[in-house]
């Protein structure tokens, strides 16, 4: 059994290797004017929103606290990092009517001693950081709202993240903020292209891949480990974990904590992605966005959280856009798919999974788990049709 | 003076938006009492009230569309229920709050498809929207009526639950649902009940609102919506008197902070604006924080007040 | 049941990737076959990255029919010797930020040459590094925002700036009004208003100004014009959306502010003059253009406008020009001259030939300085005409 699951191991491994080489190969194959080009924008958005709802699952689906504060998390870790990577030379530009306060950009400052290694190193610290902060904040909240209860909870956290907004847009923090203004200019996904000679390799999609999925791989072996058992004890039935020893206040923090880390990383990959960091694109919209995606793919499930929000992003960003101009999969009413259609289609579709198949994509499974059942059943319908 | 000069218009729009936050509010409180459910979907239910009331007062003369509207909501808020939250009640409250979420974005992008995304003139109700003067701030009759109509409605719902059967039956599912059950209420009936009621009251309420406001756009329930909740907890949730109390002193509070720079000012204690009026929002949400912490069950906690 | 369901959702996904790569295939063999074809066949795409819904859908829109009837008055161009016909390519950015950068990919990815658009500097900024990435011109029509153009090479405009724009409302109001003091509204979020809020501030005195912001969602802006009054303000500056504009215009009545009310080229909108209709305020704008500048476009779009049902609801259900149209119905003819003077439609050699392009467009000549913004000096100033619902032409305000 234990080999069996080594083997597995390592087969998930290699799978994700080739996946990684796969979106390599695809980022210099795909130049941005193709028209395949959309894959790459969702493979990069999809990704990131893949963490974010990886996140999101650990706190709703594993440790069954039911917050609503993610993008309030998320705008801290996009602001962090915007902050810290904004080179200095197009500091006044981006804060136009403050005088910055912060003028310590991480890539810049290593990359003058270490190089283009410094480059990386920056903006890893400075994603690092990005999760530090909101988990930073996470643990100040939770100091009294992880005492509510589910819908209290909910209400709480949904509070505190609008006030996160209301507070970055407040002009009197604009030396640090830019106030209500974008944050630009910082390092982005497009910034990452390898010179060798006379040949660029673009890593634009390959880095928030890569990104995320190291983040949702610890996100894995935390679920796997003692504390990951811990917290789903919680969501099971908190009073038998307590005593079975479970220290249910610290548990819920770290939860929380955690949760609000990655959070926060996957707002500073959003950041990279588009390239701009602007309060007002965190509203609680991109919260229930999120919590729909995990709902979508299953609650309590990693793998279907990744599967939600590619799904979710690519229909609604690429293959229902045909839905708002005109025409769609060659039908064309220029009458019915006109603005807005698209998005209509969309929830629909969402409430009928709600409705009809409450357990999303995966239900509380993985998706190996779902590959090694359907092995070992076709196995036993093999040996039932021989014995007929 | 100079002062009760400077706060009274403030004051007045507090009370009168307080008011529209009012009627909303117990579309929650009762709803949240029954099911323990939040119903996301009740702000856009509101919006859903303008929206129909400019399209109908366009081809309907007034007498016609107001009732209309009303009869439209509560429809609508009914087929809500039954389609959206019946089939769940047996599963965890978690998933019927997603299908709240669920219902609440699909409302807003149906009017979002229908208005286009632009924001849409709210027609004018005659006599209600007239100019009127009140210890010299000039305002509209409906700021002055908005507290009155809210505190009538609320008397009257308070003696239907009190004295009627239909309310009996709602305080003793909300007291207990399956002993409920038991007793032969017929649990659905109740709910639906409530959810009729909710929606009227948002209806009215969004009469009023958009009249003050006149302007629609698919997000206009958001932040009513989320206001009334707020309120709704603060007075302590299941209670209706809580509802109202809690709605107009977050109306009044928001208003209040709105102004809080110039009435500093006005007063002496602040010589610089510190752009005050940028935390008007936040400030509910740091209320509802502060109460829940403090006195989770809110003002009216569920043992001083009878609830629905 | 569930696993069904999920093998259902998984054939779905791999049916529609395919359906994409098809169509895609289709579209690009498709040009292809135009492309080789000889002949008058061949069609250069113009994208329009405009807001068609949210917060700035209505000027979006408005802004969208001036390139329409352009696109309808000349369809064709003549570009190194043949001539194309002129595909305008929509992309809806929904006036979100975080909407923005797909849907200005799904115009690089659609094959144009050159884009037009925002309306709203947000979400121009937002999609500037896509546009850049992939090496596709892009010219604002009227995203006034320095931002949009600083620091890049691939973002144009052809309408004036903020700090242009703030110093004119500045001026206009201690000229024309005497202002010693005035009030600032701007919307908590939104790059425009702040912006121009903290221009205006800066050409006015900053210590004679109050400054508020309202959060995104308002609708209760009763205590905002309260605070005006009594702040001892003489002017009302608000340049907000159109949306926000409606009812600040409405409760400004209705409390008898009193002031004038002063605002940017958002307002130059029917939204607005059909919000002000009746009402006893007093609404001055600055604007790119003023009806009546140009008699035979003015009668060419309003009889087009008429004809057209789609774009009489597009225009608020009536056929006053908003100065947008006229904004987007010159860069339509900017981007012809940029496609002819670069003899070719790849999007490289639009690129290298659109900073020389000038043009003599109805709302004044347009040429580029070396940042990539119109040069321009002069504004309009119009005012509301609350009896009749127009647009009055006041003066025209430089610095």
């Amino acid at each position: 059994m234990i080999e069996k699951q080594k083997k597995f191991t390592l087969a998930s491994l290699v799978l994700v290797a080739a996946m990684l080489v796969l979106v390599i190969v695809l980022d210099q194959v795909i130049k941005p004017t193709d028209s395949m080009s959309m894959l790459l924008k969702v493979l990069q958005k999809g990704s990131i929103y893949a963490l974010a709802a990886v996140s999101m699952n650990l706190l709703n689906g594993f440790t069954g606290l039911f917050s609503l504060g993610h993008a309030g998390f998320m705008l801290i870790g996009a602001y962090t990092y915007a902050i810290f990577t904004i080179p200095s030379d197009a500091r006044d530009v981006v804060y136009q009517y403050y005088d910055a306060a912060v003028r310590l950009s991480f890539p810049e400052a290593l990359s003058s001693v270490l190089g283009p290694f410094g480059t990386l190193l920056g903006v890893t610290l400075a994603i690092i950081a990005a999760g530090l902060v909101a988990a930073l904040v996470a643990y100040l909240i939770g100091l009294p709202v992880l005492r509510l209860k589910s819908d209290y909870l909910a209400i709480a956290t949904l509070g505190f993240a609008e006030v996160i907004r209301a507070v970055f847009q407040w002009g009197k923090l604009g030396p640090v903020t830019n106030g209500s203004n974008p944050l630009k200019s910082f390092v982005r996904i497009n910034s990452f292209q390898i010179h060798l000679g006379g040949v660029s390799v673009s890593l634009s999609t390959f880095v928030p891949v890569l990104l995320s999925t190291v983040c949702i791989g610890l996100i894995v072996l935390l679920v796997n480990s003692t504390y990951g058992r811990s917290f789903k004890a919680i969501r099971d039935d908190e009073v038998a974990a307590e005593a079975m020893g479970v220290n249910l206040a610290r548990h819920k923090m770290l939860s929380f904590c955690i949760s609000s880390f990655f959070a926060g990383v996957s707002g500073a990959g959003l950041a990279m992605v588009l390239g701009i960091s602007q309060a007002s694109n965190f509203k609680s919209a991109m919260t229930y966005e999120i919590l729909l995606m995990v709902v979508l793919g299953g609650i309590g499930s990693i793998s279907g959280s990744c599967i939600g929000a590619m799904l979710f992003i690519a229909a609604s960003e690429w293959w229902l856009r045909g839905l708002d101009s005109g025409s769609f999969l060659g039908i064309n009413a220029p009458g019915v798919f006109r603005n807005g259609f698209r998005l209509v289609v969309f929830s629909v579709i969402i409430m009928i999974v709600v409705l009809f198949f409450r357990r999303g994509i995966m239900g509380d499974r993985e998706l190996p788990d779902l590959l090694s059942r359907r092995r070992r059943r076709r196995k036993t319908g093999k040996g039932g049709g021989s014995n007929g | 003076m100079d002062l009760m000069n400077t706060v009274l218009p403030y004051l007045l729009s507090g009370v009168s938006v307080g008011g529209q936050y009012a009627l909303i509010a117990i579309g929650y409180t009762m709803v949240y009492g029954i099911l323990r459910l939040i119903n996301f979907a009740h702000g856009d239910v509101f919006m859903v009230a303008g929206l129909m009331m400019v399209y109908l007062s366009a081809s309907l003369p007034l007498y016609l569309a107001v009732p209309l509207v009303a009869v439209l909501t509560v429809l609508l808020g009914f087929a809500i229920e039954r389609v959206a939250y019946k089939p769940l009640r047996t599963a965890p409250r978690m998933s019927v709050m997603i299908s709240a979420i669920g219902v609440s974005y699909l409302l807003q992008n149906l009017a979002l498809y229908i208005t286009g995304g632009l924001n849409k003139n709210y027609p004018t109700i005659p006599w209600i929207s007239d100019q009127i003067t009140v210890f010299g701030a000039p305002t509209k009759r409906v700021t002055l009526i908005t507290p009155f109509l809210t505190v009538a409605l609320v008397v009257i719902l308070v003696w239907l639950i009190n004295h009627t059967k239909a309310g009996m039956a709602m305080r003793a599912v909300s007291r207990d649902f399956e002993t409920a059950q038991l007793m032969g209420i017929r649990i659905n009936n109740v709910i639906s009940v409530t959810f009729v009621i909710g929606s009227f009251l948002a209806a009215v309420g969004s009469m009023l609102y958009f009249s003050n406001y006149p302007g629609v756009v698919p997000t206009s329930g958001g932040m009513p919506g989320l206001k009334a909740f707020v309120a709704a907890v603060f007075g302590g949730i299941g209670s209706i008197p809580g509802a109202v109390i809690g709605a107009f002193i977050i109306g009044v509070c928001e208003n209040i902070i709105k102004g809080l720079d110039v009435i500093l000012q006005t007063l002496g204690v602040l010589k610089e604006p510190l752009e005050l009026a940028t935390f008007s929002d936040a400030f509910t949400f740091v209320l509802l924080i502060v109460i829940l912490v403090f006195k989770p069950t809110g003002l009216f906690g569920e043992k001083t007040t009878d609830k629905v | 049941m569930k696993k069904r369901f999920a093998l259902l959702l998984a054939v779905a996904m791999v049916l529609s990737l395919a359906a994409c790569g098809g169509n895609s295939g289709n579209g690009s063999s498709s040009d292809g076959s135009t492309n080789g074809g000889s002949g008058g066949g061949k069609v250069v795409k113009i994208g329009v990255f405009e807001p068609q819904s949210g917060d700035n859908g209505a000027g979006g829109k408005q802004e969208i029919l001036g390139m329409q009837y352009a696109n309808q008055e000349t369809p064709t161009v003549e570009i190194g010797g043949e001539t194309y016909t002129v595909e305008l390519v929509y992309a809806d950015n929904q006036s979100s930020n975080d909407k923005a950068p797909s849907a200005a990919q799904t115009l690089v990815s659609g094959g144009v040459s050159i884009v037009l658009g925002s309306y709203g500097s947000g979400v121009s900024i937002a999609a500037s590094d896509t546009f850049g990435d992939a090496g596709v011109p892009a010219m604002g029509v009227t995203c006034t925002n320095p931002q949009v153009t600083a620091g890049n090479s691939h973002y144009f405009r052809i309408c004036f700036l903020d700090p242009f724009q703030g110093t004119v409302l500045a001026n206009f109001a201690k000229d024309e009004f005497g202002a010693t003091k005035a009030y600032c509204l701007a919307k908590q979020g939104d790059d425009y208003s702040v912006g121009l809020c903290n221009y205006f501030q800066e050409a006015f005195g900053k210590e004679n100004c109050v400054y508020e912001t309202f959060p995104e969602g308002t609708s209760d802006y009763s205590s905002y014009v309260t605070n005006a009054k009594n702040s001892g303000a003489q002017v009302f500056f608000a340049p907000v959306s159109t949306e926000a504009a409606a009812l600040i215009i409405d409760q400004a009545a209705t409390q008898s502010l009193g002031l004038p009310i002063l605002a940017g080229d958002t307002w130059d909108s029917n939204v607005i003059t059909a919000a002000a209709q009746g009402k006893d305020v007093d609404i001055n704008v600055t604007t790119f253009y003023q009806e009546g500048g140009n008699p035979t476009f003015d009668e060419g779009v309003k009889a087009w406008i008429n004809s057209d049902s789609t774009a009489l609801a597009n225009n608020n259900g009536n056929d006053m020009i908003a100065a947008v149209t006229a904004m987007g119905y010159d860069a339509y003819y900017v981007a012809l001259e940029a496609l002819k003077k670069a003899g070719a439609t790849d999007p490289n050699s639009v690129l290298l030939a659109l900073p020389s392009v000038e043009y003599d467009g109805v709302s004044g000549h347009i040429a580029f300085d070396e940042v990539g913004d119109a040069i321009r000096d002069v504004a309009y100033v119009k005012h509301c005409n609350t009896a009749t619902g127009a647009w009055e032409f006041v003066t025209q305000q430089g610095v």
